[in-house]
């Protein structure tokens, strides 16, 4: 459920027009084709800013699709979520907090494997993932064949090619989304398993979170930013008050 | 046996395998985000010139790496 509230506070939800519909966010590597697969759903129908207090620019726009509305946020391209540069902060802020339907983490064909790092930091955040494998005409220039379905099964999630450019997949793509988003489709994302000690220690602190901190947050993936002492995440200014208190 | 050096002492040119980091923390998971993990074939390109920092090339990329971070990275040498 999202909290209007909440997104409103995160400078969401200002614009009528960008309201009522449900929330994709666009992630990827820079470069991936992001703007090009924004601008191909949303048209006309964007606008840009920055985000609240950073020099990073945002952009949202919305889309309709069988008498559905989507408002699609295109995140800052970004190789990690490990927040050591404001456009990670960004992205790993708006994802971590998962007031959205569905994630659609776009990636290039061309040299997947370096893309493939930020699909499973995204996949351990949330299984509303949509993998979106673009630039794939100019992979198969290439040479460059893509296993698509074993990719999904790898992963566990959606798996969809596209050359944006073209406006090639765009379709599937939104249905994707759509089956995401209203059909309740249920992903199995692969789960990475660390050393057992760091394991053991995840489990120990998933238990023991405080309760609002379990209903805002995947527990599991909060629990291992505790075990990395992750400081940009811990120390994070725009924390609401009642997670201050529950942090160390 | 083929003799391990650090990833900073590999010559302009010669290549080598990553053979592990010896470092912790959040500069040990930057460079494996950077897909610097054990096995990964590197190669230098090029000293900036003040030395640093160094243009390497791996996983079909360049990217430039900080003498400080080259030198938490254990290579095996490939011979010449
Ligand atoms: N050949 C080809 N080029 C693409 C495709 N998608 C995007 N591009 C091009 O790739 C470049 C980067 O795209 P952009 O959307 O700005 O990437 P972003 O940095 O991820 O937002 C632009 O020149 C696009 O025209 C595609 O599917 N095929
Ligand atoms: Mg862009």
């Amino acid at each position: 459920m999202i909290d209007r509230g909440e997104l409103n506070n995160m400078g969401y939800g200002e614009d009528p027009e960008c309201t009522g519909g449900a929330i994709i966010a666009l992630a990827g590597n820079p470069n991936t084709g992001k703007s090009t697969i924004f601008n191909a759903l949303t048209g006309l129908n964007q606008h840009t800013g920055n985000w609240p207090g950073k020099t990073v620019l945002k952009a949202q726009g919305t889309y309709v699709f069988h008498g559905k509305k989507y408002v699609v946020v295109d995140l800052p391209g970004t190789y990690s979520l490990l927040a050591t540069s404001a456009e990670e902060q960004v992205a790993r802020d708006f994802l971590c907090r998962e007031q959205f339907q569905a994630t659609v983490v776009v990636t290039d064909a061309t040299c997947l494997e370096r893309n493939l790092n930020l699909v499973l930091q995204v996949i351990e955040i949330t299984s509303r993932v949509i993998v979106c494998v673009n630039l794939i005409d100019e992979a198969r220039r290439k040479k460059i064949f893509i296993d698509l379905e074993g990719l999904s099964a790898e992963l566990g999630v959606p798996v969809v090619a596209t050359a944006a450019r073209r406006g090639a997949g765009l379709e599937e793509l939104k249905v994707k989304i759509e089956d995401i988003t209203f059909k309740q489709i249920i992903t199995n994302p692969r789960r990475l398993v660390y050393d057992p000690d760091i394991e053991e220690a995840v489990a120990l602190i998933e238990q023991n979170l405080p309760g609002p901190v379990k209903k805002r947050f995947n527990p599991r993936w909060f629990a291992l930013r505790l075990v990395e002492n992750n400081q940009s995440f811990l120390k994070d200014a725009a924390w609401p008050a009642w997670a201050r208190f529950c942090l160390p | 046996m083929v003799k391990e050096m650090l990833l900073s002492e590999l010559s302009v040119g010669q290549c080598g395998r990553v053979v592990c980091l010896r470092t912790n923390g959040m500069i040990r998971r930057r460079l494996l985000e950077l897909g610097l993990v054990p096995e990964t074939k590197i190669k230098t390109i090029r000293h900036s010139p003040l030395g640093d920092p160094v243009l390497f090339q791996f996983r079909g990329t360049l990217i430039a790496l900080r003498r400080e971070e080259a030198r938490q990275i254990l290579v095996s040498p490939q011979s010449l």
